[in-house]
């Protein structure tokens, strides 16, 4: 332990604390910028490269980054000295001389930290001027939105991209002031390795990276009268849109999403957690069959579009790991196209499917070629929760006045096992409670699987199936994702079953979710809600669902038959 | 040669190659007994065909088969770069300058079969104002004390042998056999070597820091990667004296329990590289370098890293990271290299003259070392000499050499008889000493407490016709230029620095500019990550406190008093001189000039571009600059 003293309190931390961590224990504020610790997500970064976090210590000739500065016995420390607060005053009016004043009209208004330190600093008017940085906009890759210009090289989400996910898509560039954080060479995005994971643009500051937007082509359909418009909410929404609304967490917002939608003038509202039950039953007959063979284990998730673009592009040898189902957003925007227009009569050129996910990657997996069941994509446009905030906000709409409706049907039904697939371990689980009945030809009476619960990159469990036994383990983080990855390279995986999502935590922390402060506060409160809905539902295994089951009995036969998978599955890339 | 395997046998070979240096160290030896041609191969040298030099006199010695009495070799820097090519003639202490391959004829024919000295290649003394006739009598070499650049301009840098002659690699035996770890870093402590890159930190101490962690790999860097503008010092040590450098480093490694050591060296001294290379080559071959060093059970081994020549990677941790295959950008200290340095181990680095001092100080003693310099600096100090100034190149004085006795003596004194104005040191990091510090004895404590900094030792002397402002203006472009870009306080406020400075050159600055010029300057200072942004702006901060009444001009009065900026410039006309010739209305390239055939002439300011062509073409000084 380190004794030291922090604007004239004593404080005792942990060997190797900082001082930032020091102060924060006893409520002493510095500000900070390119600084973030996720805590249990273990993404920390302290590259100091702001130094709006600097304080003094007594005996040091320059100011120290408190972000990055470990603490000493002894050490005194003042936070708020004139020469202190004149330092930082400069710095952020620095980061100002070299930032577009946009802010009306920037997509991170309001959720800005570099904004929000401006506003906090009082800063009115513009100390510097002199030449800024000047770099086009990309939005190559339709998911990932790249504006240098608005880069303030914190470097967090090179941490995020090299350290946490691997990913190794971003870098620094160029020396000086003409340094900038970008994929290799600083070719376009859709050419460089990213898997458009999202978790960049959950931690950048600013609108350096975005998800590239998609409003108003959906206003476009919404007013077209020619158009039957159909939208799909992914189940991680339910649990974080709430916050957009400054809902209490408690407050289920499942009904009043769906009414929300109906009023925004969608045709047809449907919930992307039917598809995950039917995901379910496609891939526990692949599990089933996979494991009763033996033969090309584990079988890994494929839910995740960031996760298989992970795969493509660093362990293409693996591609026949992974189960053959397509995402439960695609299953759904297939099933609209055909079965769905079908039903309703209406010509699948003249439907438009609308997807509303916490995630970018999806943005990118809509777009893939192989996603085009009848001629046209069959999802059209992907909007983050954060877009469908925005459109419900303009169309004033808002969650906290609105009566709880339900989804349409037949596309619209869902059990408590869909609705966990928005937090890492849930679809495993989801799957484990229809693998269990199948095999084991009893019912499972204790339905939760808390071992792969939670946030820890990686869980594992294994299941007794009356005498066949499952391991079975979830990662989350690529990082995480990769060092599972390595073992099944070199046979030296157990597992039978492997879940992996690309987001640390699951799809409730996607790329696409509100920007909070508080992050890992509303993580944990969006797993919670997850696994309340859950356990409030009447059927919590995917094989129960009703709808799904008419499904099989009216159009696709039973799981894994020649029409589920003409329609349900796809395969990968290299 | 075979192996050495003991510090015994080492002795012995040293003793037998001595005789090869017989007539380089006495030159007092006179002329008719075997002479030797040495000619400097350094970079700078070769540019300037010095190789052919070389190969013109071997021709001519094996034409007149006199190879048993004259011999022509290459040798190391001899540090006096701006008359180069040099031809150094033993034992007669002959300096010959700025020889061209056709000379050496004359040379050869004048001095060597004639004994008479070719006085038109003789260096003409400007303090004296007369030729000198040996090296000696040379004012920029009495002065010298030379530790670090010991062998340079006296062995043959590709040849071990001349190297074992100059007592190389005794001291590595003696560490190796008599010497603990513990007992050699209280030498080093003792002797007061402090790190020449820049820093000034003890190197003895570093060594402690690095030897206290436990580890069961270590490693010790040479910092080769010299980037101050105007600085070659590590550059001529390595190419004309390597092997002191590998030596220094084993000694490290002994030190602090490494076994592994690398150069990291820009790639834009390919010569440096290769004799390193061949260095290392010959090293192992004797085993010098290796497994079992001279019997002793000590494992060293040294490899080549190029660096791609970015200034910020001679910040230790940035250089470790560049070696280590990232971006080349430094991290926060603490952690210090010496706890977690490359791949995470306890790592030293120090800078090429450092190491090179290191062997000659476990020669000779710490008490011989820390006899020399000051109180606090110990030992001498290499300065590449640049600017204004007679003799230009490199000079290795005793710490505490007054800049008076640097610049009047060594130096030669100002350029064309002009008036001193200030000395730059330090490089980008430093700053610029005015003329009341002349007689200021100059080590690391002084130089710093007058604003300025020792740094890797340049020192760029600026006479009357410098402007100030645009000297900091330009040292701010370079930092600008070479910020890895990482903190905002470097990677921004130097550029707004520059940007004001700019302003201010081209007569745009405002009083308000010079205040902020002095609070962003503090800023950066304050709060920059390394070494580099801290240490940006005292070039301007140093101009600004020892020349304020030439920023004041340019500010107040829109005029530059050493007539540099040129935008402050003003052309005027004298119509008592001018004879309406019209020459300098033609050649003006925007046609500002008008008047009538032998009638005064008028400069129209506001379309004047300043170029000066004007000036140039009138042949009646009728055209000033003000």
């Amino acid at each position: 332990m380190v004794n030291l003293i922090i604007d004239n309190k004593p404080i005792t931390v942990e060997d190797g604390a900082t001082i930032l961590e020091a102060a924060r224990k006893i409520n002493i504020r510095i500000p900070t910028l390119c600084y973030l610790d996720l805590g249990e997500l273990k993404m920390v970064n302290k590259v100091a490269s702001c130094r709006l976090c600097v304080v003094e210590v007594e005996g040091r000739k320059n100011l120290a980054p408190s972000c990055a500065t470990p603490v000493a016995e002894g050490m005194k420390v003042t936070t708020n000295t004139k020469r202190v607060l004149f330092a930082r005053r400069r710095l952020l009016e620095l980061l100002l001389s070299n930032h577009p004043f946009d802010c009306l009209i920037c997509a991170k208004s309001t959720d800005c930290e570099l904004q929000a330190l401006v506003w906090e600093f009082g800063i009115n008017t513009q100390r510097y001027h002199g030449e800024k940085s000047s770099y086009p906009i990309d939005k190559t890759s339709q998911a990932l939105k790249r504006d240098p210009e608005k880069c303030i090289m914190c470097r967090r989400c090179e941490t995020m991209c090299n350290e946490v996910q691997t990913v190794g898509a971003l870098t620094a560039f160029g020396r000086g002031f003409n340094t900038i954080v970008g994929p290799a060479e600083l070719q376009p995005m859709v050419e460089s390795n990213c898997v458009y994971c999202g978790q960049c643009v959950s931690v950048c500051p600013t609108a350096a990276l975005t998800g590239v937007g998609y409003i108003m082509e959906t206003w476009a359909a919404l007013f077209d009268p020619t158009k039957t418009v159909v939208v799909q909410v992914a189940p991680a929404i339910r649990a974080a849109i709430g916050e957009e609304f400054g809902l209490p967490v408690d407050v289920p917002v499942t009904g009043r999403l769906a009414a929300g939608l109906r009023r925004l003038g969608f045709n047809a509202v449907f919930d992307t957690t039917f598809a995950a039950d039917l995901t379910i039953l496609e891939e526990a007959k692949e599990i089933i069959d996979r494991v009763r063979k033996n033969e090309n284990l584990p079988l890994l998730t494929s839910c995740c579009p960031g996760w298989i673009n992970f795969l493509e592009f660093h362990y293409p040898t693996l591609k026949y790991m992974p189960s053959s189902s397509k995402s439960p957003q695609q299953m759904m925007g297939t099933l609209a196209k055909t079965y769905y227009a079908q039903k309703i009569g209406v010509k699948p050129e003249d439907m438009i499917v609308v997807s509303v996910m916490p995630c970018i990657a999806k943005k990118y997996e809509a777009v893939r070629p192989e996603h085009c069941t009848s001629d046209a994509r069959d999802v059209d446009y992907v909007i983050t929760t954060r877009e469908l905030t925005k459109m419900l906000k303009e169309n004033g709409i808002d969650l906290r006045h609105m009566d709880d409706e339900e989804f349409d049907n037949p596309l619209g039904e869902a059990t408590g096992a869909g609705v966990i697939f928005g937090a890492a371990g849930g679809v495993l689980e989801a799957a484990l409670r229809t693998v269990y009945e199948e095999v084991t030809g009893q019912e499972l009476e204790d339905v939760n699987f808390t071992a792969v619960r939670g946030l820890a990159g990686v869980k594992e469990a294994v299941i007794d199936l009356n005498g066949m036994t499952l391991n079975v383990a979830a990662a989350s983080g690529l990082g995480n994702a990769r060092k599972i990855l390595e073992n099944i390279k070199q046979g030296t995986s157990k597992y039978h079953v492997i879940e992996i999502m690309a987001c640390p935590g699951g799809c409730i922390n996607g790329g696409g979710q509100p920007y909070s402060e508080e992050r890992m506060e509303r993580i944990q409160e969006r797993v919670k809600a997850l696994y309340q809905i859950d356990s409030g539902k009447a059927l919590r295994k995917s094989h129960e669902n009703p709808s799904v089951k008419k499904l099989y009995e009216e159009f696709l036969g039973e799981p894994g038959s020649e029409k589920a998978h003409e329609l349900l599955h796809t395969n990968y890339w290299y | 040669m075979p192996r050495i395997t003991s510090y015994s046998e080492l002795i012995d070979t040293c003793q037998r190659l001595k005789p090869l240096l017989d007539n380089r160290v006495n030159t007092d030896i006179q002329a008719g007994g075997k002479r030797l041609i040495l000619v400097c191969s350094g970079t700078g040298c070769q540019a300037s065909d010095s190789q052919q030099i070389v190969a013109n006199f071997q021709e001519l010695i094996a034409g007149k088969q006199l190879e048993n009495t004259v011999q022509a070799s290459i040798t190391g820097c001899f540090g006096f770069c701006a008359k180069g090519p040099i031809v150094k003639v033993y034992p007669d202490d002959v300096f010959y300058v700025q020889v061209k391959p056709e000379d050496a004829t004359e040379i050869f024919e004048g001095h060597i079969l004639g004994n008479e000295r070719v006085r038109r290649l003789l260096y003409d003394e400007p303090v004296l104002n007369q030729k000198v006739e040996t090296q000696h009598a040379m004012f920029f070499y009495r002065k010298q004390m030379r530790i670090a650049l010991r062998n340079c301009g006296l062995i043959n840098p590709e040849d071990i042998d001349e190297c074992l002659a100059s007592g190389g690699y005794l001291a590595l035996g003696k560490v190796l056999t008599e010497m603990a770890p513990e007992t050699l870093i209280d030498e080093m402590k003792r002797s007061g070597l402090r790190g020449r890159g820049g820093g000034g930190f003890s190197t003895g101490k570093k060594w402690e820091f690095a030897r206290h962690y436990q580890s069961e790999e270590k490693f010790v860097i040479c910092n080769a990667d010299e980037g101050d503008p105007g600085a070659f010092m590590d550059r001529s040590i390595m190419e004309g004296d390597s092997h002191s450098v590998l030596e220094g480093m084993a000694i490290a490694g002994y030190a602090i329990g490494a076994q592994q050591g690398y150069v990291y060296i820009r790639a834009e001294y390919p010569l440096a590289v290769k004799r390193l290379q061949i260095a290392i080559s010959q090293a192992r071959s004797l085993g010098l370098l290796g497994k079992n060093i001279l019997g002793s059970g000590f494992d060293f081994d040294v490899a080549i890293k190029l660096g791609a020549g970015a200034f910020v990677c001679g910040e230790e941790t940035a250089l470790i990271h560049s070696i280590e295959g990232k971006r080349g950008e430094p991290h926060t200290k603490p952690p210090f290299p010496a706890q977690s340095g490359l791949w995470d181990k306890p790592t030293i680095v120090n800078n090429v003259e450092t190491l090179a001092n290191v062997p000659a100080i476990l020669t000779r003693g710490a008490d011989w070392y820390s006899a020399i310099g000051t109180k606090t600096s110990k030992g001498t100090k290499v300065f590449a000499l640049a600017g204004q100034i007679n003799n230009v190149g490199l000079v290795e004085v005793p710490m505490g050499t007054t800049l008076r006795e640097i610049i009047y003596n060594i130096g030669g004194g100002i350029k064309n008889g002009l008036e001193f104005k200030s000395a730059q040191t330090g490089g980008p990091s430093g700053g610029c000493i005015p003329r009341q510090f002349l007689d200021t004895p100059i080590d690391y404590e002084s130089l710093n407490s007058i604003g300025s900094m020792m740094g890797s030792g340049g020192m760029i002397v600026m006479s009357e016709k410098d402007c100030m402002v645009n000297i900091a203006k330009f040292y701010l472009e370079f930092t600008v230029e070479e910020s890895c870009g990482r903190c905002l306080p470097c990677r921004i406020g130097t550029k707004r620095l520059h940007e004001i400075l700019t302003n201010i050159t081209e007569g745009r600055g405002t009083e308000a500019d010079l205040v902020e010029l002095r609070e962003l300057s503090g800023v950066i200072i304050d709060t920059s990550l390394c070494g580099l942004g801290q240490t940006a702006p005292n070039p301007v901060l140093s101009t600004m406190n020892y020349f304020w009444n030439e920023y004041e001009a340019h500010v107040k009065e829109k005029r530059c008093p050493a007539g540099v900026c040129q935008k402050l410039l003003c052309y005027e006309i004298l119509p008592e001189k001018c004879i309406g010739c019209t020459a300098c209305a033609r050649s003006c390239p925007v046609g500002c000039i008008s008047g009538v055939v032998k009638q005064a002439h008028l400069i129209d300011q506001y379309k004047c571009i300043k170029c000066g062509a004007c000036m140039t073409r009138c042949k009646f000084r009728a055209i000033i600059r003000q």
